[in-house]
């Protein structure tokens, strides 16, 4: 087979590499909403599982599948509890801006 | 490979866990009302988990197939941990009724993180590892949003939760990296094979950096540390004592862990990380700390500088910088706990105040707090007769004997400008101009958590090598 067209781990991690840099600089760059900040968190944690399973794949070994089933679910509490601080946060201030995570400062 | 599961050795944190559970249920069906007897009964599981702890064989015994470890080091700490798991409970008790925030879920959370920091220093697996932080952190993000009419509260628990989401992707890549380069994820395979291995891949190297920034970011320490002053402020106080007191000594146990099993061959990469951390962190804590006006923000400036100290002994790297670490972290603990009992006595009329001139004239009107804030502050500066003197002492001897000159006169330097705030704070107290009274009525709890911890820091320097010698016990174990 042509070595060109064959789709390797490299490839795999670059897109995850890609991928995590891109939720750190939604994290950063973001100045807008914070729903924004969950789904980059988000963004970097798939990333990561993208790593675990390309690792696991390629080193025949099923503990990265098993780990990335751990942090699925640990992502799934972690969004709920991000939401409801953001309701928290929200009753009192009525808005989720980025901006107006500043009452307090120094 | 011994295969087993050795589940009586989890008994500490299954208790813990089951206990919480059952507590959850009955305030279910009883409400808040039942907030305080949750505290109590609370207080009650976790000193039982520390008697089943006593009466465990500190050998070192591996649980759940090489998941969990149990050892000297883990027994040691995790005593510590609920040393002061109790001491910010007690505290709390009173002062979530003062703010009307007396809600059973409280109890609950503060033993659910409990059960986590128990794991955490228990964790022989980067999977363990990782279960552990996480438990530990989901409740106390929760925690931070704890009053949810105040504005600032859920401020610092939104940027609590930003930052730590933030940090817990950074700890899985690098884990992620350690697991592809290794193909394991089990703390005795990453060090075997780390030590046979004739060139470090630069791949592993990232992702032992990034696993180290995400922890770092977990104890605080500069440049990690912007959450903290605003966590510390905005969470309400009672649980900002919570967060200075325990979770910091887990998080370094789970450090010290990491770098001195898995990590400990390529010792001469971390430590240049934990070097420039360690500067920033005593710098930042020292100079930004003077600028503050409010007393929970000074609080967070020191204990960044502390962390500073804590990491000199880890970047030693020998037993007596690990044990010299451990004393320094019990001691900052205790002299945190009583610093915010004090802290939580400033209310007037009913209401928390919060500014450092707040304290001003204590000593005319309740002198036996100011004397003991006063004894706290000696201690927190590095003033002889003090425990903190002894904590600093050890880290510094520690580095010192192993060469580390420059960062042992670093941190001497910056304890003398971090003493600037530590003694403002007795000048205001002792020489201004009184101001309004203080409420008066200071509750059991608080009463007995002060004199604990004064009696410990006086205490200290009758019987310093007993306390060393535990730390030693613990230190032995993970060498």
């Amino acid at each position: 087979m042509d070595g060109a067209s064959i789709i390797g781990m490299e490839h795999f991690l670059v897109l995850a590499g890609v991928v995590f840099t891109i939720g750190v600089f939604g994290i950063f760059l973001n100045r807008k909403n914070i729903i924004v900040i969950l789904m980059s968190i988000e963004l970097m944690l798939l990333a990561v599982n993208i790593n675990f399973v390309t690792f696991s794949a390629y080193l025949n070994d099923l503990v990265g599948q098993v780990f990335v089933m751990f942090i699925l679910t640990v992502a799934a509490a972690e969004a709920a509890i991000g939401l409801a601080i953001l309701v928290v946060f929200f009753r009192n201030k009525g808005s989720i801006d980025v901006e107006d995570l500043s009452d307090m400062k120094g | 490979m011994m295969e087993t599961l050795n589940i009586i050795l989890l008994m500490p944190e299954i208790f813990i866990a089951v206990m919480a559970m059952v507590f959850l249920i009955f305030g279910v069906f009883q409400g808040n009302r039942s907030t305080d007897a949750l505290c109590r009964a609370a207080v009650f599981s976790f000193v039982i988990a520390a008697y089943i702890i006593l009466q465990t064989n500190w050998d070192t015994q591996f649980a759940l197939n090489n998941m969990l470890v149990v050892d000297s080091f883990s027994s040691i700490i995790k005593l510590i941990i609920i040393i002061g798991v109790i001491a910010s409970l007690g505290l709390s008790v009173k002062y979530l009724h003062q703010e009307r925030i007396s809600r059973f879920e409280y109890p609950v959370l503060i033993m659910f993180a409990g059960v986590g920091m128990m794991l955490m220093v228990s964790a022989n697996n980067m999977l363990a590892l990782y279960m552990g932080l996480e438990l530990q952190s989901l409740s106390l993000y929760v925690l931070a949003a704890f009053n949810r009419n105040s504005l600032k509260s859920g401020e610092a628990a939104a940027k609590y939760f930003i930052l730590g989401a933030l940090s817990s992707g950074m700890l899985l890549f690098g884990m992620s990296l350690i697991y592809g380069f290794v193909g394991s994820l089990d703390f005795m395979t990453i060090q075997n094979t780390l030590s046979s291995l004739e060139a470090i891949p630069p791949g592993l190297t990232v992702g032992m950096v990034f696993i180290l920034a995400a922890l770092v970011f977990k104890i605080s320490a500069a440049p990690f540390h912007m959450w903290t002053p605003d966590v510390y402020q905005g969470a309400p106080t009672g649980i900002t004592a919570f967060f200075a007191i325990a979770p910091k000594v887990a998080a370094l146990a789970l450090i010290i862990r990491l770098l001195y099993v898995p990590f400990v061959s390529i010792a001469d990469q971390w430590m240049q990380v934990l070097y420039f951390v360690s500067i920033m962190s005593l710098l930042f804590g020292a100079f930004v700390g003077i600028a503050q006006s409010n007393i929970k923000r000074l609080f967070a400036y020191s204990s960044i500088g502390n962390m500073g100290y804590a990491l000199i002994g880890l970047i030693a790297g020998t037993e007596a910088g690990v044990s010299s670490v451990i004393v320094f972290m019990l001691i900052y603990m205790i002299m945190t706990a009583g610093s915010f009992a004090v802290i939580l006595c400033m209310r007037r009329d009913g209401i928390a105040v919060e500014n450092i001139s707040d304290l001003s004239g204590l000593s005319k009107n309740q002198p036996i707090l100011a004397y003991i804030m006063a004894a706290l502050m000696f201690s927190m500066s590095g003033i002889p007769p003090f425990a903190g003197f002894f904590g600093k002492l050890f880290v510094f001897n520690a580095a010192v004997d192993s060469g580390h000159y420059l960062l042992a006169i670093i941190g001497v330097l910056a304890s003398v400008v971090a003493a600037f705030y530590y003694l403002r704070i007795i000048k205001i107290m002792f020489f201004d101009k009184p101001a309004d009274l203080f409420d008066k009525e200071i509750d059991v709890e608080k009463r007995i958590v002060l004199f604990l911890s004064l009696f410990f820091i006086i205490g200290f320097i009758f019987r310093p090598l007993f306390v060393l010698s535990i730390a030693q016990n613990a230190a032995s174990s993970l060498f």
